[in-house]
């Protein structure tokens, strides 16, 4: 089926090419990082983790809300979920390949990764995240393309793929839910120290998944002789509306426990991030539109007559995707390292050759979505 | 110039005894629980006998500092081949000095005296009872020796820096860069590091091997300083620690710092 990826039109070639010249550029950028070492990101003492990290936490959520669809369709046979569930798959699949090498472009000592493996260590949350991240992969891999291959031949599925379906479920949990607890269990970064970590990383990946799904779909529907289908769509910005609503809410009762209590260690972090702290306030007006655009989705997707017209539609995923990339993909990670254990406020500003990494694995992502989707929609019109 | 054959022969016969040797002298240190009397034994052959303890730790007499000596830092970033890159991004230190109430925020008060509040103490890693840095570590590049000091395996670390984001003490530095250029004058007698791996205070475990007590203790002039065994009655921190109130930096985390401050 993989032939299928290379045959298109000329709009996908360009687009094929000019993603493929972001990834050279990445990767241009990657090899002057090893050259140099880390120390060419804005990565510092105090700030140890920045838009890699980030990226590869917010990625984790993309990855995890395939289930989004895998769930309703396989455990509540919601039929009108059928055409797209593959979709939702090879997102997955794509989202976690681009998670891992995040995870890969951050370390300092990229040659020596089979140590992870060579010396595993069960009390490192780290180490499991290596392990549900792998098995995740493997599982919408496996599945996705196995579906679709019956698909194309005209047959029903195998039955052995059905158990593995019912394993991703809860798998896809455990991906979110293993990457907050790196977060959520060191003590002395008391902006990570909560137990909703991880529900909260869930509700946020619930929506801004379907978010993008919707997209993909209407860019489909517009250029690729695929309709997913009014219901599907409906639906899915359904999910979208309500995770956003959970979302919004678990943020809100952060800054109830924190203001209420008034404990200092828990108010100062959230203080830099919604106001920023002696001045320092950059990632504070990020904030400012990751909370405006959020409440701006929300209102599109919960009045039906909005949430129906496309173009609204179109405007709030892309509200959504935008709120929870900069809530998760920028604010969630540098904020625990402001204030520093010492107290000191060091401002965090990702280099050139950092956001052209950053790009480039994000193109690297695109291009694998382009592909399986175009080999998808070849299967889909064939037969 | 590239070592003859026989040079590298040898090399890696001695590499080989060496990666058996250290989990068997840990392993008879625990299990014979090292003798207690004044915190000494002797073991290993060098020009002193080795230093041995149960649990070492560290008392900073804050008082005695005086001010904007840095006598400590200098000699143990000497020892030690730490870099001095000049800026506060890259920077890598095992020692710091840091205002008292940036260090203890829970306990200093505006109406404390004056000269309490410009103090500035000694920071270094804790080697924590329970340290969190140990836990989170993916490859056991950092471990806990059962004397208590917490170590760091340069080769074995991928420099995910997970163990920073876990330590709330601000205890590690990471080579964002080749440290080597860096170094002001490279003492033959450590090991430099590579970029790319976290570092950190190892308590002078060189040192300690060799009979010799850490290097920001036998610089310090003042003696604010004070090393040894906390298992031991007879030792000098036990008795500072037995005469006058100490704290320690978050002891509400759990991780049980072993550096104590008398303030």
């Amino acid at each position: 089926m993989l032939e299928k990826a290379l045959k298109g039109s000329r709009g996908y070639g360009i687009w094929v090419a000019c993603l493929l010249l972001l990834v050279a550029t990445g990767f241009f950028f990657y090899l002057k990082q090893l050259d140099y070492g880390l120390g060419i990101t804005g990565m510092s003492r105090d700030v140890s983790w920045g838009l890699y990290i980030a990226q590869f936490t917010f990625l984790v959520g993309i990855a995890a809300s395939a289930v989004m669809l895998v769930l309703p369709y396989y455990l509540h046979d919601h039929k009108a979920f059928g055409k797209i569930t593959i979709l939702g798959e090879f997102l997955a699949v794509s989202a976690v390949i681009m998670c891992v090498t995040f995870v890969f472009v951050d370390l300092g000592q990229p040659g020596r990764v089979m140590n992870l493996l060579l010396y595993p260590s069960p009390t490192s949350v780290l180490f499991w995240d290596v392990i549900v991240l792998n098995g995740y992969l493997l599982l919408n891999l496996i599945t996705g393309w196995t579906v679709l291959g019956c698909d194309r031949k005209g047959i029903p599925p195998p039955a052995w793929v059905k158990p593995l379906i019912y394993i991703s479920i809860p798998w896809a949990v455990s991906i979110h839910t293993v990457t907050a607890f790196i977060y959520a269990g060191l003590p002395g970064r008391g902006f990570w120290l909560t137990a909703i970590m991880a529900p909260r990383f869930l509700a946020s990946a619930f929506a801004s998944g379907p978010a993008l799904l919707i997209l993909f779909c209407l860019i489909l529907k517009r250029f690729g002789r695929f309709d997913a289908g009014e219901k599907a769509i409906q639906t899915l910005a359904k999910i979208v509306a309500y995770a956003l609503a959970t979302s919004i809410f678990f943020v809100l009762v952060e800054l109830f426990t924190a203001f209420y209590s008034q404990i200092p260690g828990h108010m100062q972090h959230l203080k830099y991030l919604f106001a920023g702290l002696d001045g320092h306030n950059t990632i504070a007006r990020w904030m400012g539109v990751s909370a405006l655009t959020a409440v701006a989705a929300f209102v599109l997707l919960i009045i039906p007559q909005t949430r129906k017209r496309e173009p609204l539609l179109a405007a709030a995923c892309c509200f959504v995707f935008l709120s929870l990339w900069i809530e998760k993909g920028l604010g969630l990670v540098v904020t625990g390292f402001v204030p520093s254990p010492l107290e000191r406020i060091t401002e965090y500003t990702p280099t050139g050759p950092e956001v052209a990494i950053t790009i480039g694995i994000w193109a690297l992502g695109l291009l694998m979505i382009t592909m399986f989707y175009k080999i998808f929609v070849s299967v889909r019109t064939e037969t | 110039m590239a070592p003859t054959r026989r040079e590298f022969l040898k090399i890696a016969g001695v590499s080989a005894v060496g990666l058996v040797l250290p989990p068997l002298a840990t392993l008879t240190g625990a299990q014979a629980g090292m003798p207690a009397a004044g915190g000494v034994s002797q073991t290993a052959p060098g020009p002193l006998p080795a230093l041995r303890a149960k649990r070492w730790a560290m008392a900073v007499d804050a008082g005695k500092c005086p001010p904007g000596c840095r006598d400590c830092i200098t000699a143990c970033h000497l020892a030690h081949n730490v870099p001095d890159f000049g800026n506060a991004k890259d920077d890598v230190h095992w020692i710091g000095l840091e205002r008292v109430d940036h260090v203890f925020p829970a306990e200093i008060h505006s109406r404390l005296p004056e000269s309490f509040k410009r103090l500035s103490v000694p920071v270094l890693c804790n080697h924590c009872e329970n340290p969190p840095c140990v836990r989170v570590c993916p490859t056991q590049a950092t471990f806990q020796r059962a004397d208590g000091i917490v170590m760091m395996d340069y080769h074995r670390c991928i420099g995910c820096r997970f163990c920073m984001a876990a330590c709330p003490y601000g205890s590690r530095s990471m080579n964002y860069r080749d440290p080597r250029p860096f170094i002001p004058k490279i003492n033959a007698d450590f090991p430099t590091r590579t970029r790319g791996v976290v570092e950190k205070c190892n308590f002078c475990e060189e040192g300690l091997a060799r009979g010799i007590l850490p290097a920001c203790v036998t610089i310090c002039k003042e003696k604010a300083l004070v090393f040894g065994d906390l298992e031991d009655p007879g030792s000098d921190v036990r008795r500072l620690l037995d005469g006058r109130f100490s704290i320690r930096r978050r002891p509400d985390l759990g991780t049980g710092p072993q550096v104590y401050y008398l303030l």
